[in-house]
Parts: C-alpha cells; sequence; structure tokens
C-alpha cells in the first residue's frame, strides 16, 4: 500500500480533474489524482467531441464563453494535437416553432456576449446545399466547433504529471473522511492525506459527496454515438437540432459520427453500451438532415458513463458541510467543451476560495431540499 | 410451455452439428449464418449451379465436405435456417436471453432468443512484412475461398507464405485444382515440426493435414522451405515477385504475381464478446479466448460455444464440439441425457486436444517476426497506422493498453475494427513495453460485428 501525503487530493481522472491537477501544480501545489480506470477513459473520451457555446443553459453560458478562449492555445499548452477545429456549429430548425426558440435563445445569448447568425431556408440551403427538406431554418454560432475526445482528457494527464502530479490509474476510491486536521482518502494500493479534496467523480460525484453528507441527485446518463467508415468531405460543420434527438459532425478523417438518444448505463460495473434501436433511429434523423449520407456503413457504435443531474447543469462549487472539499461533477452529457475551464476553476476555488467566474447556479446546496423531478427523458446535447 | 428458442450462429462444422443434435431431439432451432450456403469457411461450398467435384475443391477433406453438405440438407426442413444473415449486434433482454440484430435478405431485422450457440469460427492471423499492402496478396484463406467459392486461383503464378496447418493444406487444394505454385514457405521453424510429429502421428486421420513433408512430393520441383527468415513483396503497383532467406541465410527470390499469405487463425469471438461472455488469454496460440468448460459452456448461463471461434481447433474438433455443446444446452433445459454419447464425444474431443496441442507446437506463432517489423511498416490498414506509431505512442504516450492504444492512434478504429490488426498491433505493442503479450488487453467488441448500412437496405 502506498501512502502520498498532498496539499491537494483530486477523485476523479477526466478532462476538467486533470485540468485541475495542471493547474495547480502551475500554482505551486502538490496534488495527487486518483482514476478507477484510466485518466479520459470514462465520459472525457467517449462523448461526441462538440465544443459547443450554443444551445447551453444561459446558466453555462459565461464559463463555456470562457472556455472557448483556451481551445485556441489547447494543442500548444499540451503538446498534442486535439484537433480542435473552429467548423462553427449549427443548430437546425425542423419547424416554425423551431424557428422561434432559436431566436428566442439568440436574443439571450447576446446579452452573454455569444454572437448567433440566425439563417432563413434560401441562406442555409446556399451555405449547405446538401441538407435535406426537413430543414426549415437554423442558428449558426461560427466560433464553435469540434474536437478529438479522445486525446484531451489522456494529454491533460500527461502534462500534470510532467509538472509533477502523482496520477494513479487503475485506483478506485473506496472511501474518503475529515477526520479533523485533513482528508483521509483510501482507494485500491494507495492512500492519500491532504488538505483539500476535489470530488470531480462524474457519474459517482453523488456518492463522494454523500460521504460528507451531501445530497446530490446524480443520476447515470449513457449517449449513444455511432460512427462510420470515413467519407469524403461533405458536413462542414458541426450540428445539432432543436430537441437534440440527433446531432451530427465529420472529423478531419472523414469519419461522420452522429448521436442521439439513450445507451444504457450499468454504474456498478462503471460501463455504458450503446443500445441497436437507438443507434439506428439517429441514423434514420441523420438521413432526414443528410441525404447524401444514404449509402454509408456503419463501422462501430458506443457510449460512456456520464452524471446528470436534475436540472441539467453541473455542480460546481465548494461543500455545504466541508471545508476544503470542492466539487465539479454531474456535467450531465455536455461537459467536453468546459472540461479545460473546469479545471482553472477548481484551482481557482482551491487557491482563493472563489472564481472569477460565477458559479451561484451550480452550488451543490440546490439539491438539499431536492424534491423536483428528473428531466431525463430531455435533450441531451453534446 | 413454449418451446424455448435457440440459435446457433454460423453455419459451419459445428453450426451444422450443434443443428442435428438440436433437430434430434425435437427443437427447431434457428441457423442464422452469413454465408449463402451451409457449410462455413473450410467446406465452403460453391454457389448453386457452379458445383464442381468434391475431390478437386477440398483435397483430402472431400469425404468430410460432402458429408457435411449432405447434413445440411438433410437438416433444412427440420430447422429454420437464415442463409445470408449476418448478427451485427447482441444484446440481452429482460429477464433472460437475447435480442440478435440482424441483416439479411429482408433488411435489418431483430430477433429475441432464450438461448444461443456461438460457432462463429475463425479468420486468418495477418502480420505485417514488407510489401504485405500490395494488390494481389491475399490471406491463405482468401486463396482458399477463392478455390472453394469461385472456382479460381488468386494468381497465375502463387507463392504461399505463413504458419500454420492451413499453408500446406491451401498449397495441396491449389496444386490438386492445376494452379501453378512457385514456393511455399513456412516461417516457422522445421524443427518444430519433426519435434511434433510423433505426437500428430496419434492420430491417422487428420495426419496428413499436418505434416509437412507430404508436400514435397506433390510439389516436386518447387521450392517447399521452412524456418524461412525476412520474407518480402516486391513490386510496384501490384506484386512481382516474393523475396526470403532461407534458415541458412542465403537469399531468394521467385517471380510471383499473387502471393498468399497468413500466421495461423484467429477466434471470430465479437459474438461472445457482446453477449457478455468472459474472455481468457490462450498463451498456446497468444490470444484472448471466450472461456469456454469442456461441455462447451460458456460464463454465461445462456451462452454456449463451439469450434474456432473459442479455440482454434480446427474442422474436425468444431464437428464433436458443435454436438458436445448442443448436448449441454439440452441437459440444462433439463432434457433426458444419453450419458453414453456424452462420454463417447468427451474422449474423442479428449483426444483430439491432445493433437491440437501437437498442431499448435509444430507450427507456433510466429511472434518472433515482430521484432523484425520495419517503423514505417503499415499494421492497421484501414486507418494506415505504421508501427513505428504504435511504439512511439507506447513511450511517448503511455499508451500500456490496446483501447487506449486504439483512441490515441486509430489502430483498430477503422472498417475492419481491429480484425485484422488487432493481433500484430497487441505484439508490437507489449514488445515495446516488454511486457507478455496478454497484458495488454484486447480490444473491446462494439457492435457492428462488421459494417452495416445506414440506410436500411430496401
Amino acid at each position: 500500500m502506498e501512502h502520498l501525503t498532498v496539499d491537494v487530493a483530486i477523485i476523479g481522472g477526466g478532462t476538467a480533474a486533470c485540468a485541475a491537477a495542471v493547474a495547480l501544480r502551475e500554482a505551486g501545489l502538490t496534488v495527487a489524482l486518483l482514476e478507477k480506470r484510466l485518466c479520459g477513459a470514462g465520459a472525457s473520451g467517449v462523448n461526441f467531441g462538440g465544443v459547443r457555446q450554443q444551445g447551453r443553459d444561459l446558466a453555462e453560458l459565461p464559463l463555456s464563453r470562457r472556455a472557448r478562449l483556451l481551445w485556441d492555445g489547447l494543442s500548444a499548452k499540451l503538446a498534442e494535437d486535439v484537433g480542435f477545429e473552429a467548423t462553427g456549429h449549427i443548430k437546425l430548425a425542423r419547424s416554425d416553432a423551431d424557428m422561434a426558440l432559436l431566436e428566442a435563445y439568440a436574443r439571450d445569448a447576446a446579452g452573454h456576449g455569444l454572437d448567433l447568425q440566425l439563417m432563413g431556408p434560401n441562406a442555409l440551403r446556399a451555405e449547405m446545399p446538401w441538407l435535406g427538406p426537413a430543414v426549415v431554418g437554423a442558428s449558426l454560432s461560427p466560433t464553435d466547433g469540434q474536437a478529438n475526445p479522445r486525446v484531451v482528457g489522456p494529454a491533460f494527464a500527461r502534462l500534470a504529471r510532467r509538472l509533477g502530479a502523482e496520477i494513479r490509474e487503475h485506483a478506485p476510491v473506496r472511501h474518503a473522511a475529515h477526520d479533523g486536521t485533513g482528508f483521509a482518502v483510501e482507494a485500491e494500493g494507495v492512500s492519500v492525506r491532504s488538505r483539500t479534496l476535489v470530488n470531480a467523480a462524474g457519474a459517482y460525484g453523488g456518492a463522494v459527496a454523500g460521504w460528507f453528507g451531501e445530497a446530490a441527485p446524480v443520476a447515470p446518463l449513457a449517449p449513444n454515438m455511432v460512427v462510420t467508415e470515413p467519407l469524403p468531405h461533405l458536413v462542414t460543420r458541426s450540428i445539432g437540432v432543436v430537441g437534440g434527438d440527433v446531432y451530427v459532425r465529420q472529423t478531419r478523417r472523414g469519419n461522420v459520427v452522429l448521436g442521439g438518444g439513450r445507451g444504457t448505463a450499468d454504474s456498478v460495473d462503471g460501463l455504458a453500451r450503446p443500445v441497436t434501436a437507438t443507434s439506428l433511429g439517429a441514423g434514420a434523423r441523420t438521413l432526414a438532415l443528410i441525404p447524401d449520407l444514404a449509402h454509408a456503413h456503419v463501422i462501430r457504435s458506443w457510449s460512456g458513463l456520464d452524471g446528470e443531474m436534475p436540472d441539467h447543469i453541473p455542480v460546481i462549487g465548494p461543500s455545504a458541510t466541508t471545508p476544503g472539499l470542492v466539487h465539479a461533477f454531474g456535467f450531465s452529457g455536455h461537459g467536453f467543451q468546459l472540461g479545460p475551464v473546469v479545471g482553472e476553476i477548481l484551482a481557482e476555488l482551491v487557491t482563493q476560495g472563489r472564481s472569477a467566474s460565477p458559479l451561484h447556479p451550480f452550488r451543490i446546496e440546490r439539491f438539499a431540499e431536492w424534491r423536483g423531478p428528473y428531466r431525463s427523458d430531455g435533450e441531451i446535447e453534446h | 410451455m413454449a418451446e424455448p428458442v435457440v440459435a446457433i450462429v454460423g453455419g459451419g462444422p459445428a453450426g451444422l452439428r450443434a443443428a442435428q443434435v438440436l433437430a434430434e431431439a425435437g427443437l427447431r432451432p434457428l441457423l442464422l449464418d452469413e454465408g449463402h450456403r451451409a457449410g462455413g469457411q473450410i467446406y465452403r461450398r460453391p454457389p448453386a449451379g457452379a458445383e464442381r467435384p468434391a475431390t478437386e475443391l477440398y483435397g483430402f477433406e472431400a469425404g468430410r465436405a460432402r458429408a457435411l453438405h449432405d447434413l445440411a440438407d438433410a437438416l433444412a426442413p427440420r430447422i429454420d435456417h437464415r442463409p445470408g444473415t449476418m448478427v451485427w449486434g447482441i444484446a440481452p433482454r429482460e429477464p433472460v436471453g437475447f435480442d440478435l440484430d440482424c441483416l439479411g435478405p429482408a433488411g435489418h431485422g431483430r430477433i429475441p432468443v432464450d438461448r444461443l450457440i456461438l460457432a462463429t469460427g475463425a479468420m486468418d492471423r495477418t502480420l505485417p512484412f514488407p510489401g504485405w499492402t500490395l494488390p494481389g496478396v491475399f490471406t491463405l484463406g482468401a486463396a482458399q475461398i477463392a478455390l472453394k467459392a469461385q472456382g479460381m486461383a488468386i494468381g497465375r503464378r502463387v507463392a504461399l507464405v505463413g504458419a500454420g496447418p492451413l499453408l500446406p493444406l491451401v498449397a495441396h487444394q491449389y496444386a490438386k485444382a492445376g494452379a501453378t505454385i512457385v514456393a511455399v514457405l513456412d516461417v516457422t521453424p522445421l524443427g518444430a515440426k519433426v519435434a511434433a510429429a510423433p505426437r500428430l502421428a496419434a492420430m491417422p486421420a487428420t495426419l496428413a493435414k499436418g505434416v509437412w513433408y507430404t508436400l514435397r512430393g506433390a510439389l516436386r520441383g518447387v521450392p517447399v522451405r521452412a524456418g524461412v527468415r525476412a520474407v518480402a513483396v516486391e513490386g510496384d503497383r501490384q506484386v512481382e515477385a516474393l523475396a526470403w532467406e532461407d534458415s541458412r541465410g542465403r537469399r531468394h527470390r521467385v517471380p510471383c504475381d499473387a502471393v498468399g499469405a497468413s500466421f495461423g487463425l484467429r477466434s471470430e469471438a465479437q459474438a461472445a464478446d457482446l453477449a457478455g461472455c468472459r474472455f481468457v488469454f490462450d498463451p498456446l496460440t497468444r490470444q484472448w479466448q471466450p472461456e469456454r468448460s469442456a461441455e462447451g459452456r460458456s460464463s454465461h448461463a445462456h451462452v454456449y460455444l463451439a469450434g474456432d471461434g473459442s479455440g482454434i481447433g480446427g474442422a474436425d474438433v468444431a464437428e464433436l464440439q458443435g454436438a458436445r455443446t448442443a448436448l449441454a444446452l439440452l441437459a440444462d433445459l433439463g432434457r433426458p441425457r444419453d450419458a453414453a454419447r456424452e462420454a463417447r464425444l468427451d474422449r474423442r474431443l479428449d483426444r483430439q486436444a491432445g493433437f491440437r496441442a501437437a498442431l499448435e507446437a509444430a507450427y507456433p506463432y510466429p511472434h518472433h517476426l515482430v521484432e523484425g517489423i520495419a517503423d514505417d511498416e503499415i499494421v492497421c490498414r484501414c486507418e494506415g497506422i505504421t508501427a513505428g506509431a504504435i511504439r512511439r505512442t507506447a513511450t511517448e504516450r503511455d499508451a500500456r493498453e490496446m483501447n487506449r492504444l486504439k483512441a490515441l492512434t486509430r489502430t483498430g478504429m477503422g472498417r475492419c475494427q481491429g480484425r485484422v490488426c488487432g493481433h500484430a498491433a497487441a505484439e508490437i505493442l507489449a514488445l515495446t513495453l516488454t511486457v507478455p503479450v496478454e497484458a495488454v488487453g484486447r480490444l473491446r467488441g462494439q457492435a457492428p460485428i462488421k459494417p452495416i448500412p445506414l440506410r436500411e437496405p430496401a
């Protein structure tokens, strides 16, 4: 059994956790990060790969705006090509009611400095003549884009390690507690003592919060993904729809990735699996948007385990029960773009006790008396 | 109570014998097979109307091939045979059983079943060597399929390279069919074959398959060599010649227009993976396979395994296992047992196990070739990933496991989903990390098992 004593222990090895390890090392603190499998192999690594501000809950927009600034320089910072391309994100309307929603959102987003361009049918077809007749209009966010989720988390983990963070993979955490002088974290093969503790445990974030007497109703979420063989370049932008039942992008390699709907999540063994009916449904909806993909072949489907909050925005902020404990989990299927900035925010919370970004909507206390419903049948987005 | 629905995936020797036993017991099993006619790979049948004499197609396997084809015909009215049907997804059903996602002549379909017999067979193992991606290079299995299904050879002047009993078998079949063979090169040492010969001789029925020397008489004047090294296909845009180094270090070169090359067999085990079966590493053949009991039970209470899909044993073993696992399934259903028949099959399987070990000793997996794979050689041909990229990713980007290697490099992320490159990539990764090959794990199976159209076929 290994024993480590550090300033900060981090539970979880997703992008936000690894980015926090980097930021904390840059601030001069000692860090131990405990990941149950491999860093970046969970929701961070198996998501759609959308780098999107458009369509987010307005409460998330300040964080998402700040995150977007980091993406341009991410490959340089990580010394690794993360595949980020600002292809724009276009959200399609399939009815007049959809279009009205896009118009309303564009007005609200403008208040946060996010410039969205509304497009009618003619402008849309002029730019993307391959869109099917089901589409009647769209809202374009030119600064959004896409990246390769498989490489971002692992690259942050390697940078953290180069900076001196102790990263322990295949080290699931059994328990954590505060003994009056500091935190004691017991994991497989290693125990850690620390002054502060970061809970970035994704789908298991609620369980960790529970050890400290805090309620956070996290449900497992398994977004369903499908990918085609590499195809000639056609889909120029990352595509979403009002309602969120399908989203599509084409990678640099030419594969078309399509998501939409849910797979099955098994939080006991920590694995999520795609569901074939969901995959076929996403395929049919994609063909309604992009009929030219009719001859494409699907080569793989997959899913991954994320944590979903009842109100579909994450928990980010200090514990309400335990000084020195900081939470960031429950990204509800759309944490990929936020990961790098959440790392910075976590480091701010640890080193300064507060963040430059407005975190009030994400406080864990909002669930102390939570009686509301889950929106679990609603939009996942990406 | 309604009869349970039993589906057999794969219509080769194992699947057909399983279907026979179930049909004899009064069940009407589903037989789902990618082939258009039952028979599997080793006894693959030509399309209807294009038949040729069995002795020409199957050589000394002709009698067994005929028997199995006759069985398929006799079973037709007693089973629900779905030819041309690919099972591409398997999902658990509540409370028990599975939904099988299939693509067949009528399009996509979902079939609920109570129990599964997986007899999914094997495919060639490949290893990269210079020129292996040139047009004109085929696997030995593909060379065989060309002969049996289409009645044609892979070229006019054919060189055959490999490690495994398929090599002399294909050489015999090609010679019998009148093809011009210019070289037969085994990359494993002759010594291993000689050492294994006494054990091989204990099985006279299959002796001819495994023994190397018989080839020499059949192919007079053609180089038939064991212990060959440094095999390289030469050619500009297609195969023009095969070069090699013999066991004494002398260089040779023979002009040819096609090369058949593979290095043993790998189990096609994706269906077992999707069904939730536990896998174990087989050190003899250096591959992960679904765990199978002597009676053919998997780790999953409702999944049964038979044939090369769960352990390479060859066609004779597959037939015995198919029958044996079907008996185990019937026993699990509470049907009356035929203890004498079970014991007979167990004894024959036991004898075959010794033969199989001898065969594997005679044709060891040539992992020593992995060291010689140059950095610029393509390993994953779907995605164009080189051996050097795999080695660099292992050392510079902490890829210590196959799924991480896939995520970081795209190895195994293309059309074949690692079916072709997975083993070679694992060997390269393990060698780079200086760990045993089992330590780097295996690529997780994901639906679809093979590519399916995004749009449902009309």
